[in-house]
This record gives C-alpha cells, structure tokens and sequence, in this order.
C-alpha cells in the first residue's frame, strides 16, 4: 500500500509498473523533432474518417490497440481504462474505446489528462484493485480550433502567445509486475488561478499551477533538487516555461538545467510557426510514450518527473469575462532495478 | 506555497515579458494585402466599366466578384493563409466578410444542413450583421427626423 507524504504527494510502494505504451501523432508533429520517436505519424488529418471528431476516437482506437499489442496482452486483461480528452463530454475518449466493454473513468483535466490519469491508474495498481489499467488520452488541432477558437479557414492571426494543439494520441499500460519504468511518486495539483483572462495566453495562466504542483512534490517528498534526471512539465510553451523557472527560483527550488517542457519540444517553433510551442492533452502524452518512456527504457534517462498542465477553462467562462483556472499534476517516474 | 504577487502584478508582469506582436510588421502587411485585394476590384470595375456597363451595375457587380472569390479561395483552402499574412487588410475588405461565412459553413457542414450550416454560418459574421442593421435603421430614423424638419 502507499504511503501519503502530504497534503498532495503519495509514495506508491509496491511501484506500479509501465507495462507498455504507445503513441501516434498526426504530420506537423512527426515533421517536428520528436517525430522519428512516434509509433505511427497519421498524415491525413482525417485519418480516413469523415470529421475531426471521428478522426481524434480512431487516434485513441488506435493507440488502445498497439498498447494492447505492444504489452502483448488483450482487452480482458484491463480492468480499467482512464481517459479524457478536450472535446465537450470527452467524446474522443468514449466514443473511442466504446467497443472495448472494459470499465471506464471518463475524465477532465484539460491538457492535464495523462498524468490525471497516470495518478489514478497508477493508484488503482497500488491499491490492489486491478492487476492492469490503461490511462490515454488525445487532441487534435483541428477539432480543438473548432471548439476553443474559430472555423479552420477562418481568416485570423494568431498572437505570439499562442501555442498549437498537438493532434495524436498516448497511453500506457500500467501493471503490478515487469520491468518496465516505474511510478513512484504522485503528487495531485489543486487549482491556482492568477487571474489570467487571456484564452491565448495559456502559458500564463498555467506556470503558477505547474510550479506549485512542482514546488509542493519536491517539498512533500524530500527530494533533492537533483533527483530528477529531468523534470518535464506538460504544455507551457517557451513563454509559460520562463514564468515556471523564475517561479521555481523564486520558491527556491533550483532545477532550472534539468527543466523542460513537452510544448517546447515537439515542434521547432520558428519553421514550424507554432508561435509558443504545442499544446493540447496529446502534447504531454505523445512526449512521454514516444520520447521520455523510450529514454527511461533505453536508460539514457533513470528518473522524470511528468508534470502536465491543464487550462480548466471553457470559452462560455472567458465570454463570462471569468480568468482561467489551471491545474499541473506530477507523477514522478523511475528505473528501479 | 505562497505566490510572492498579487494577481493585478502577477498579470502585469507575465504581460511585460511576454513575446510581443510585431506592430509595425504587421501593420505593414495589412496594407499591402488589403491594397492587393483592393487593386483587384479596381482592376474588376474598370474593366466591367470598359464594357459600357452602368457604374451602379458595375459596382454591384463588383462586390459580387469579390465575394465570390473570397468565397472560393476560403474553399479551396487559400484564405486563412492569406488572413494569418494579412490581418485586418484581409478581413475588413469584402473579401474578408465573405470568409467569416464560408468557413464556419464548411467546418459544420457535417452536423446537417439545418442545425449545422444554417446555423452555424454567421457564427462569425453574426455579430457584423446584427449592429450594421441596427446602425442602418439608427440612421435611417435620423436621416428621416431631420429631413422631414427640413
């Protein structure tokens, strides 16, 4: 059983297992620099569907799929599926595994979804309730543009806040045994909200929560600044990134070399024009099963902290004139022996 | 953990060191995009005007010409390239109205003729029709009061 270290940290003793993972990205991401990292790049943005929506649940089908493959397991031996994604009533995610007949834990954490449901798949392994869960989640730039911002051949200009929905999808299988990458630590976000109102500025409206969620895992924890191989936080952009180190410096928490962000990653900003970086519930989620797990694997990396960020906003509140709530939560993985 | 701002600073400050439009860039492209687009009307009336058309038919003509090919490269998957470029010398001329129109049309497209593109089309241009009609009757009411005073 694990062990509460605080008022947002647990230790997961019995270290819940990676089994497996997948992920599949759509073409500007597997142009970008993490592209030859992706299980599969999809160049239709369709993906031989008929709407962007179709398109985003065959992008979480399909992932499902080569999990299932990749850990060489079937859709009987999952006791749970945890999974979200960014459309209204998280039609990507249901619509997407509704043929599995495997229980299933919608959620909502905006870009926050992996590791939301990373904590709680993970939990459930600790607890002894599943022998394997799978955590997914997806975006897709095209369906997100139609319901955050305007029509795709809409006219408009983007500000240099902006960042880019990531399309792709990425999940794991988490189990009580292998020798895969393990789950340590997880620390919960709460919601901070510093009264940013701008919808294109999530960077901003973000870094507070990703440094508090941060801030309170290395506190609650007891782990030294360099513990971590890599601290990567989820979809802050080079903006929001900047805010997060001079906050973290300010709380005194000194991991500035070893930070980065899966927003800053995944596409080169300046050829690819994607302003601030990426963005999106895939962002987080294609970095961490194409690139981090494969390096946890590889050993070239032994301990990550994923701390994905969320924007809890929906375009009614920003028109209600309300600012935008964020959320980070962090699950800190490691190769242990 | 405590944040050292208050949100009023907090904000301030994540504004000041934020990456920052170019002004001027743009401000520059909006004039040479909007210049094109106007030159090609121009181009259009005079050529309809050669053709010993009426001037008011010609205009008319015009505008039509002009939403049409507003219309067709918002189709054909041009104008959102030429809007991000452009800006506001892409969206105010009537080129611009026509793609405020357009893309919403074909993005809903797939949730029905009725609920989808009947009415999701003025999405955008919604709120342009709705306050241009209320400013047109505005000014009627007052060309009227003040003629009949006349």
């Amino acid at each position: 059983m694990g062990t509460r270290l605080g008022k947002q940290t647990l230790r997961l003793d019995s270290h819940p297992v990676i089994q497996a993972w997948a992920s599949i990205a759509g073409a500007k991401e597997g142009n970008g620099p993490m592209g030859r990292y992706f299980d599969e790049v999809v160049q239709d943005e369709y993906f031989g569907e008929k709407s962007f929506e179709k398109a985003e649940s065959k992008f979480i089908r399909e992932t499902f799929a080569k999990i299932l493959m990749k850990g060489n397991v079937s859709a009987g031996d999952i006791q749970y599926i945890f999974s979200g994604d960014l459309l209204n009533q998280c039609i990507a995610a249901s619509y997407g595994i509704r043929e599995t007949e495997i229980p299933f834990f919608g959620l909502y954490g905006a870009c926050s979804t992996m590791a939301e449901s990373l904590i709680l798949g993970s939990l459930m392994v600790e607890g002894g309730f599943a022998e394997r869960t799978v955590c997914i989640t997806s975006s897709h730039f095209c369906s997100a543009e139609k319901q955050f911002r305007f029509p795709l051949e809409f006219g408009s200009q983007r500000p240099p806040t902006a960042q880019w929905t990531v399309t792709g999808a990425g999940g794991v299988l988490v189990g009580n045994s292998g020798n895969g990458p393990k789950i340590v630590h997880v620390t919960t976000g709460k919601i901070v909200d510093m009264g940013i109102t701008d919808a294109n500025d999530m960077g901003s409206a973000m870094a507070p929560a990703a440094c508090d969620t941060i801030t309170m895992h290395f506190t609650e924890a007891g782990l030294a600044h360099n513990y971590y191989d890599m601290v990567v936080t989820g979809d802050l952009g080079t903006h929001g990134k900047n805010i997060c180190k001079q906050l973290l410096e300010e709380n005194g928490i000194l991991i500035q070399d070893i930070l980065d962000d899966c927003g800053t990653m995944i596409y080169d900003t300046t050829v690819q024009k994607t302003d601030c970086g990426g963005s999106g519930c895939a962002c987080s989620a294609v970095i961490l099963t194409g690139y981090l797990l494969e390096k946890l694997s590889k050993k070239d990396l032994n301990k990550v902290l994923l701390v994905c960020t969320g924007a809890l906003h929906s375009p009614s509140a920003i028109q209600q004139g309300e600012s935008i709530p964020a959320i980070a939560h962090a699950v800190g993985i490691e190769m242990i022996p | 953990m405590k944040q050292k701002r208050t949100k009023n600073e907090y904000v301030e400050w994540t504004q000041k060191i934020a990456p920052k439009t170019h002004k001027l860039k743009n401000i520059i492209l909006a004039f040479i995009v909007g210049g094109i687009i106007c030159t090609i009307g121009q181009v259009i009336l005079s050529l309809l005007l050669k053709t010993g058309m009426l001037k008011e038919d010609a205009a008319s003509l015009t505008t039509l010409l002009m939403i049409f090919l507003g219309a067709f490269l918002t189709g054909i998957n041009v104008y959102d390239n030429i809007g991000r470029i452009g800006g506001a010398g892409a969206a105010i001329p009537v080129t611009g109205f026509a793609n405020s129109i357009v893309s919403p049309a074909m993005e809903y497209k797939k949730e029905g003729y009725v609920m989808g593109v009947g009415a999701k089309m003025f999405l955008i241009a919604g709120p342009v029709l709705v306050y241009g009609i209320v400013a047109s009757i505005a000014a009627g009411i007052l060309y009227y009061i003040f003629t009949i005073n006349i």
